[in-house]
């Protein structure tokens, strides 16, 4: 026991020092960096791989990160105050009171806790929706990359043309059809059109091409292995980066949808938060309408905040993920 | 393939004898593929390939007072040349699109060279602070700009108040350029990273060879950065004039933030299309409109795209 705790400490030891180790290598590389950008700036040349940082050139981007991140600010400024301060105090100001805890609460209390009902429809549709969506797009894509089946043209045609047609041309037929089979109104009318993800099989096409060498399909298929198992046990795990990043599109796409569910769903029961919160807005505009901005502002802080983390958590994949994907372009 | 037989027979009948043949003779045509092809064909084929075509069939249709519905040929689509709310909501997209699209493009190819140039203090800061806006729902990007938009309650209430100006970006004739502002804020991001990710992928060898020819800095950007960021143009290109001619969420959203009736129930083609067939009931008309604007969005997709690709081959 003691033998083992000593043996993992030591381990921890070794890891820490390892880290320091580390850290004095990267500091010794910056120092050398800019020991060598001196020496270049003297001698007239500019070092491509590892420019002079310019000042005025972040300076220029200031100015655009700004106007980029000020309604954040602005949201989460007003997220603290009270719907009288709201509109009587200055916007990029705080209120009189502190009440962004009371906010929060009475988003999730208001109408009998509506809001949470709301939170858990969007999760019920982001995980089924753009979870089928990513799954169809790696089929889809992983098939169009490394097989040459009949009808593999036509596919490609149908859906590059499917592409450019607007969402309003299928709107409101798919309105027409789904209430025909008597799927308006319930969780399938906004899950059923979220599968298809034409923009996620573009990139797990272009992605599966680069990342899956046809070699090692063709050496498992020698070996005996179904092009099922070959797909789970083989590309699947090289697909990773790129099935992030479809997952990560698809569910913003589904998180953030509007349209949608304004025409699918009637019942502010199946309402996803987009909907919700827009009708909480309007609530100010209608005839004997009690203001809610302070609750309209604070519940559109709260639904952002999972997609942002989620986007800050799996940076690297993201945009590895999109470089595979403009290789092809 | 003996043992793929086996497991896969009861998910796809078929397909299976097909590649089992496959294997034999190389001319037989290989079904493997839809293997893996068919789930999303399935939910494509129902959810954009159905709806189309019945689109197209009930737009040849009209409702009437007495006898259902009778069909009336291309009666909706002669309707719809003559309807001046319909040409002037075109003309509103057409406008945004003249105005917004190379604005947005312009400022997000200008970021992308600069992340990609390395000469920021944080570049990764201001990537991914970029990026942020794509993550907001149009619903909150929307209703944030519309409360700091508001002159009663909003910010620029607030500035006016402050600076004793008379500003009203919810005024009839800004109000487009307020709408752009906040496309531009969602989707600047989103086009800013389809561009680095293109310079991302030009081999760094390049700029050092060039380096040593002696070619500047600017002359680098000139014939290396922005021939490879002419590939992506036609992609955004084409993406954002599809997304500025559906305008829906923005205008509908800010509806009754906006004070009058400035945003009229025909103020997109999408918005008057929903308008038509959920409060007016007339669903006919309404496919026709939204089959016309299909029709229009592809043709100039479809011209740049061309457009494009004549400059590629020079």
């Amino acid at each position: 026991m003691s033998a083992a705790t000593t043996s993992a400490q030591s381990l921890r030891e070794q890891e820490r020092a390892a880290r320091r180790a580390e850290k004095e290598r990267q500091k010794r590389i910056a120092r050398d960096e800019a020991a060598e950008r001196r020496r270049a700036e003297k001698a007239g040349f500019a070092n491509v791989n590892n420019p002079r940082r310019s000042v005025a050139l972040t300076f220029l981007c200031a100015i655009f990160a700004v106007y980029c991140l000020f309604p954040f600010v602005y949201l989460m400024i007003n997220a603290t105050k009270t719907q009288a301060d709201f509109t009587s105090t200055f916007g990029l100001g705080f209120g009189r009171t502190f009440a962004l805890w009371d906010n929060i609460v009475t988003v999730f209390t208001y109408q009998d806790g509506i809001f949470g009902r709301w939170f858990i429809n969007t999760i019920l549709y982001v995980v089924v929706g753009a979870g089928g969506a990513t799954l169809l797009a790696i089929m889809g894509g992983y098939a169009l990359a490394k097989f040459r089946f009949p009808g593999r043209k036509l596919v490609f045609a149908i859906i590059i043309g499917a592409i450019s047609v607007p969402g309003i041309a299928l709107a409101v037929p798919q309105f027409l059809l789904f209430a025909k089979l008597g799927l308006t109104n319930t969780p399938w009318a906004m899950i059923i059109p979220s599968l298809v993800s034409t923009f996620g099989l573009y990139l797990m096409w272009i992605f599966s091409e680069q990342a899956v060498p046809t070699e090692l399909l063709e050496a498992a298929r020698v070996d005996g292995a179904s092009e099922w198992r070959t797909f789970w046990t083989i590309s699947l795990p090289l697909l990773a980066p790129g099935i992030v990043t479809t997952a990560l599109f698809s569910i913003v796409a589904t998180w953030n949808n509007y349209f949608l569910p304004l025409i699918m769903l009637k019942d502010a029961n199946w309402y996803p938060l987009t909907i919700g919160l827009n009708q909480w807005k309007d609530q100010a505009s209608t005839a004997g309408g009690q203001a809610i901005q302070n609750l309209v502002i604070t519940g559109s802080l709260i639904t952002i905040i999972p997609l942002i983390i989620a986007f800050l958590c799996l940076q690297k994949y993201w945009q590895s993920g999109l470089a595979a994907g403009a290789v092809k372009e | 393939m003996s043992a793929s037989s086996a497991t896969t027979a009861g998910v796809t009948g078929p397909d299976v004898r097909h590649s089992a043949t496959a294997r034999v003779n190389k001319h037989k045509a290989d079904w493997r593929g839809w293997k893996f092809m068919w789930p999303f064909a399935l939910v494509f084929i129902f959810v954009f390939i159905i709806p189309i075509c019945y689109a197209i069939y009930i737009s040849f249709f009209k409702k009437q007072m007495i006898g259902g519905t009778k069909f009336v040929g291309f009666e909706n689509y002669a309707r719809l040349l003559g309807d001046t709310q319909f040409w002037s909501s075109v003309g509103r997209v057409a406008l945004f699109t003249c105005v917004q699209v190379p604005i947005m493009l312009f400022l997000a190819a200008m970021m992308a060279l600069a992340l990609d140039s390395m000469k920021l203090h944080g570049t990764k800061f201001f990537r991914i602070s970029t990026f942020l806006p794509y993550a907001v729902p149009a619903v909150v990007s929307t209703l944030i700009w519309g409360f700091v938009y508001g002159a009663k309650y909003g910010l620029v209430g607030s500035l006016n108040d402050v600076l004793g100006t008379n500003l009203d970006l919810f005024a009839p004739n800004i109000l487009l350029a307020s709408i752009g502002n906040i496309v531009t804020w969602e989707f600047t991001g989103y086009n800013m990273l389809i561009f680095y990710s293109s310079l991302s992928t030009i081999p760094h060898s390049l700029y050092e060879a060039a380096s040593i020819d002696g070619a500047s800095e600017w002359q680098i950007v000139k014939s290396i950065k922005l021939p490879e960021l002419k590939g992506s143009l036609a992609i955004t290109v084409i993406f954002s004039i599809i997304g500025s001619f559906q305008l829906f969420n923005e205008p509908s959203i800010l509806q009754n933030m906006v004070p009058g009736n400035a945003i009229t129930t025909y103020y997109t083609p999408n918005m008057y299309a929903y308008n038509l067939s959920f409060s007016g009931n007339q669903s006919n008309y309404a496919a026709a409109l939204a089959i016309t604007m299909a029709v229009i969005t592809m043709a100039i997709a479809y011209a740049v795209q061309l457009n494009s690709m004549k400059e590629q081959m020079k």
